[in-house]
């Protein structure tokens, strides 16, 4: 959890990404951030974030996040 | 038919009397009929592309849902004897199947697509290039009809299918439900390109008539006529007047002509869809937003957050993330990272598939290169915003009270707008070399005087006009600002009765009185129905 805190945090050091809940609903994380998360998280991780995982419940927060990235390294 | 023609009217009337009349049960199947009939009477050779659509859609996610099906069921029955290694090369086999069975559909749809709407621009690039190698032989153009709304049906079919292929929706076994949801006649012409997932919600159920929703609805489509025959259609005659000579009409004047277009494109636009979400709402349906105010966005990047949201979200669902999360794209940022170091390494990639999909948004937008380069412009200036970005964040921390005050704001509005105004130029003139001459024109022409000399009542509008869009325009411009808070129509609902009947009779002797039609005349088309 705190590897993918720390590449949040890269990206918006103004952001507490610990308490907030709704990154997409309200506008914090845009498309080109999400596609740069997803190349950071397939770097740090060694996962494979398809395009189908990419949806505003899986990014809304980074415990949502960092659920989806346990899920796809037991796939 | 068009929604501002008479005969829409008289089918609007049958259609909301049939369906309450009916069992409720039986309504999505006459909205079935209806929405064919409408599309029959557009042309009936329509019908067989649309028909062609909906039978091959219908098949390829049937035919996924069976092979899930098989695969699970085969899976069960095996689950002792097989290792996970088998398991995993058996998924992966079938998965291949169900990817053949998507990329044959894409490509037959994707393909019909391409030779109605572009098979001719086609031709036409190549006989250029036959005549830049000095060959005399030409291409015959094909003469094939475009049916009206193909891009906007033929989007939103495939959305679903990807949707089905991605199981982020269960596969609509009905045949007939499946043919409504492509055809559903209001969002037919002009979108919303709405997904399986929010339509199917509301547009299968049984809806009982309801005086309020019904009334509602009926408001949302009579603002929508006002946008559509007040604004849109007076500002028409204008707008063709200057784009139509480029020689006459050069330098101030299309400064007033991009302005015009751009409020034009807003009412027509934006008028169709209160067309379309009243529609649905008078019969119980729910079809998503396809705007959000967006000529109040602070930059293009939030404008096109605002502006056809439906087609932003299937570029952004169906082409953005796909590119940017496959293995190419992914491969490619390790190898811009190497070679362009960290912080363009992990732009780049971000460019790239934002590239595509600019590209792929201006080639839908029409077969002309004007669209592809209105395209890339778009493409071109979000980069350079992107880039520009920690230049304007060290600005603001300079100046720290700047960005909070009222002016820069509206600065910030005004200078998008105009940027919005200069891209939608491409819109108006059918070849680059003609967009970009005028658009230099601008700069070049020095005839400002035109705007006080009279010079601007010969473009087809009279003082009467003028005052007619002047009062329109303001009415939009507080319309948008009310909605910062809320539904305008649930704030005017909450007033005294004769409030409300000055309001919805006092809009409705506008658009009487002040449309642009009379007696056989038929309103100029939507401007997004030839897209």
């Amino acid at each position: 959890m705190e590897r993918l805190l720390n590449i949040l945090s890269d990206m918006h050091p103004d952001v507490d990404f610990e308490v907030q809940e709704n990154l997409i609903k309200e506008g914090i994380l845009d498309s080109f951030d999400i596609v740069t998360l997803v190349t950071e998280i397939t770097e740090e991780f060694d996962v494979m974030i398809r395009a189908r995982d990419i949806t505003p419940e899986n990014f809304n927060s980074a415990k949502a996040l960092y659920a989806l990235i346990q899920r796809l390294e037991e796939e | 038919m068009l929604f501002t023609s008479y005969a829409f009217l008289g089918f609007m009337i049958l259609l909301l009397i049939a369906y309450y009349l009916i069992p409720g049960k039986f309504q999505w199947q006459l909205l079935l009929v209806f929405s064919y009939w409408f599309y029959f009477l557009a042309d009936f050779r329509y019908l067989f592309y649309i028909l062609i659509t909906t039978a091959t859609i219908y098949w390829t996610t049937v035919g996924i849902d069976k092979n899930r099906e098989k695969q699970g069921a085969y899976l069960r029955e095996h689950k002792e004897e097989m290792s996970k290694e088998e398991k995993k090369s058996y998924k992966s086999s079938q998965k291949k199947i169900c990817r053949r069975l998507l990329i044959a559909c894409l490509l037959l749809n994707l393909g019909i697509l391409a030779v109605v709407k572009y098979g001719n621009f086609f031709i036409a690039n190549m006989n250029g290039l036959f005549s830049v190698f000095g060959k005399t032989s030409q291409l015959s153009f094909v003469n094939l009809i475009m049916p009206l709304g193909i891009s906007f049906y033929t989007f939103q079919a495939i959305g679903y299918l990807i949707d089905v292929y991605q199981e982020t929706v269960e596969v609509e076994k009905n045949p007939f439900k499946l043919a409504l949801f492509i055809s559903f006649f209001p969002q037919l012409m002009q979108g919303p390109i709405s997904r399986y997932g929010d339509l199917s919600e509301t547009l299968y159920g049984e809806h009982k008539f309801d005086i309020r929703a019904v009334n509602r609805g009926l408001q949302r489509v009579l603002w929508g006529y006002f946008k559509k025959l007040v604004i849109a259609d007076r500002i028409l005659t204008a707008v063709s007047t200057i784009t139509g000579d480029t020689e006459a009409y050069s330098g101030a004047y299309i400064f007033v002509g991009m302005l015009l277009y751009t409020i034009e494109l807003y009412a027509d636009f934006t008028g169709g869809i209160d067309i379309t979400i009243g529609i649905a709402e008078t019969l119980g349906i729910v079809v998503q937003e396809n705007f959000n105010r967006p000529y109040f966005s602070k930059s293009l990047k939030e404008y096109w957050r605002r502006w056809h949201i439906s087609m932003c979200a299937w570029f952004r669902s169906y082409v953005f993330y796909p590119v940017s999360a496959s293995k190419t794209l992914q491969k490619f940022s390790g190898f811009s990272r190497k070679h362009f170091g960290e912080k363009m390494g992990r732009r780049l990639p971000v460019y790239v598939a934002s590239f595509v999909v600019w590209l792929a948004t201006g080639i839908w937008h029409g077969a002309s290169w004007n669209f592809v380069v209105w395209g890339l412009a778009n493409w071109f200036v979000l980069m350079v915003s992107e880039e520009l970005e920690p230049y304007y964040g060290k600005f603001h921390e300079r100046y720290a009270n700047v960005g909070q005050k009222k002016a820069y704001k509206v600065f910030q509005i005004g200078r998008t707008f105009l940027l919005v105004c200069c891209l939608n130029l491409f819109d108006c003139y059918s070849s680059v070399v003609d967009t970009l001459r005028m658009t230099g024109s601008m700069f070049t022409a020095g005839n400002w005087n035109i705007l006080w000399n009279g010079a601007l009542f010969d473009i087809g509008l009279t003082v009467v006009d003028y005052g007619i869009l002047a009062g329109g325009v303001i009415l939009m411009i507080i319309v948008s600002l009310i909605q910062r808070n809320g539904s305008v129509r649930e704030k005017i609902a909450l007033r005294p009765y004769p409030v409300k009947f000055i309001v919805w009779y006092g809009l409705f002797l506008a658009v009487f009185l002040m449309g642009i039609y009379g007696i056989g005349y038929d309103a100029s088309q939507f401007i997004y129905n030839r897209f």
